[in-house]
């Protein structure tokens, strides 16, 4: 099941580095994702972006998690050759992860994202 | 005094749009301040090119015209003031060319000053070797650059912007500051907070992050977007900021878009690195016990910011020429349309080396295919798609080398595959690449200055 169906993302650029942020639909969503969406798991999805290091931060009081990775813009938002030069799509991108989502998460679901 | 400070965000970027200043205004007409921001990590190496041309330019000359625009909006009763950093690398010429314009406009009684002592470049190019100077994100020495700088500007913080406020001014003009600032100078002026009464100042730290991006606090670039009301009209944000340092994120009655948890978490995270400890001028803020509670439709209460002495050292972002490149698209349609348009971008690339102009950097895209990330979440099968668009993109320190490729692009047309289309806007256009250099310096080399121009 992707990710999208427990979470939504917001993403964007600091110099040649992106920040993707995470954030839980409910509580139970949370407590399963910083059990299974690690900084190594995330490293792992983005590694065709080629980052230097993946950081987690967890946000418990707003139920996210924001991920930096280094690196990962080709130079960044003045110099990088890729249509997505100031990771942008980076959001959309995690929300496709797939991870064994049980299914009495969804219940609380707001809305399809 | 009044217990509650409205300070709404009109302009998000250099191109925002251009009339929602006037139109915020006119919705909100009860706004204290309304913050205008226009300056993106690199925007002021483009500044910087349009000062080459025109010693008198360097800042957002679209800000003059807002001027005019809102200038009619602030008569009579209003109490209004605004706060932009709309002058980049100039803002006295900026603040000139605003009070000509009111002036023609017989508006010229609005008081305005400026914030400058941004600008570090001529200590960087002095002491290139200082440690401080290295990059924040690679640790090379400026020196490696130091040759090609074009700008190096500290992002000041809230307290010039609060001494023009407090010494009477209508309207503040400043170069890059730290883009909350815009919001924490005039709550320090309001309500005479002490500059480390630190939890305070980090509350409206996050009043000023969470409308530096315009719409994207009210639904604009939310994971939720196509469930938005009225997405033409999506309202600019306006924050209520309270005396404790408590706010609430809201937009003008009767617009689009939406104000609720979920995109309030969503850009109190845009562009950030630890939420624990927030980096800005006035304060380090900790975003790990704010509360956020929806108290009304399209309200959102944020409260529980805390903030300690932020660090002893500005935060720089220098740009350094590198040369130059250019991005081509073509499209192609039909069958095997995306193998047919890969092999183009191989084409043009081999063309280029045997006339002995070898990019230093290029890249392919087909676009349609998940290119924007390109490997990691899946695309179509890419046999089935009818259609994408080929993006080749060069860049090379030499001007010659990328003029060369806008010139071999448009030979696909003829030479290329059968469905090749979409070539009617000519040439791609070179344009000169600025490296981004973030650093710091300390902040007892910087002397911020605010003044009030005679007329």
């Amino acid at each position: 099941m992707r990710l999208g169906r427990v979470a939504h993302a917001r993403s964007g650029d600091k110099g040649s580095s992106a920040n993707v942020a995470v954030i839980a639909n409910n509580p139970d969503a949370y407590a399963f994702l910083k059990e299974y969406l690690t900084a190594e798991h995330v490293s792992n999805y983005f590694r065709p972006l080629m980052p230097a290091s993946v950081i987690r931060y967890e946000v418990p009081n707003l139920h996210a998690f924001n991920f930096v990775l280094s690196g990962v813009l080709a130079g960044g938002g003045s110099r990088s050759l890729r249509i997505d030069a100031q990771g942008k799509t980076l959001g959309q991108a995690i929300l496709q992860l797939q991870l064994p989502i049980p299914e009495n998460l969804l219940s609380m679901e707001i809305i399809e994202t | 005094m009044k217990n509650v400070l409205l300070i709404g965000n009109a302009q998000a970027f250099w191109g925002d749009q251009m009339d929602a200043p006037a139109r915020l205004l006119t919705q909100q007409p009860d706004l204290d301040f309304l913050t205008l921001d226009y300056l993106a990590e690199v925007s002021l190496s483009i500044m910087a090119i349009q000062r080459e041309r025109d010693p008198e330019g360097g800042y957002a000359k679209d800000f003059v015209e807002t001027v005019k625009s809102v200038a009619p909006l602030l008569e009579k009763d209003s109490q209004t003031r605004i706060v932009t950093n709309a002058g980049g690398l100039n803002p006295l010429g900026c603040a000139k060319a605003c009070r000509r314009a009111l002036a023609e406009a017989d508006f010229g009684h609005h008081k305005i000053a400026v914030v400058t002592g941004d600008s570090v470049l001529a200590q960087i190019q002095e002491s290139p070797e200082t440690s401080s100077f290295s990059n924040l994100e690679t640790g090379d020495s400026i020196t490696t650059v130091s040759k090609n700088l074009v700008t190096a500007n500290a992002y000041l913080g809230a307290r010039p912007i609060a001494q023009a406020l407090a010494e009477g001014a209508d309207i503040v003009i400043t170069g890059r500051v730290a883009d909350p600032s815009l919001a924490v100078g005039p709550c320090m002026a309001h309500f005479g907070w002490d500059h480390d009464d630190f939890d305070r100042i980090a509350g409206a730290t996050v009043a000023g992050h969470l409308i530096e991006c315009g719409t994207q606090a009210t639904g604009g670039f939310s994971t939720d977007w196509l469930t938005l009301p009225d997405p033409h009209n999506v309202g600019f944000p306006v924050v209520e900021v309270h005396e404790d340092g408590s706010l609430v994120l809201t937009k003008p009655p009767g617009t689009g878009g939406r104000v609720d948890l979920r995109i309030v978490k969503e850009q109190l995270l845009y562009e950030i690195g630890d939420p624990g400890n927030y980096l800005s001028p006035d304060a380090t803020v900790s975003f790990l016990d704010l509360s956020l509670q929806q108290v009304g439709e399209n309200r959102v209460l944020v409260s529980g910011a805390r903030g300690s002495q932020p660090p002893d050292t500005y935060k720089v972002s220098a740009t350094y020429r590198e040369g130059f490149m250019a991005h081509g698209m073509l499209t192609v349609y039909g069958r095997k349309a995306v193998q047919k348009a890969r092999r183009c971008g191989e084409i043009i690339l081999q063309r280029m080396d045997e006339a002995g102009f070898k990019p230093r950097s290029a890249n392919v895209e087909c676009l349609g295919t998940g290119d924007c990330a390109p490997g990691i979440a899946g695309g179509p099968d890419e046999n089935e798609l009818i259609e994408t668009v080929l993006r080749i993109s060069v860049a090379d320190p030499d001007r010659n080398t990328v003029a060369r490729f806008t010139k071999e692009l448009a030979s696909l047309v003829t030479s290329g595959p059968q469905g090749v289309t979409g070539y009617a806007t000519g040439r791609p256009k070179i344009r000169p690449v600025f490296g981004y250099w973030p650093c710091l310096i300390n902040r007892c080399d910087v002397k911020a200055s605010t003044y009030l121009p005679d007329d």
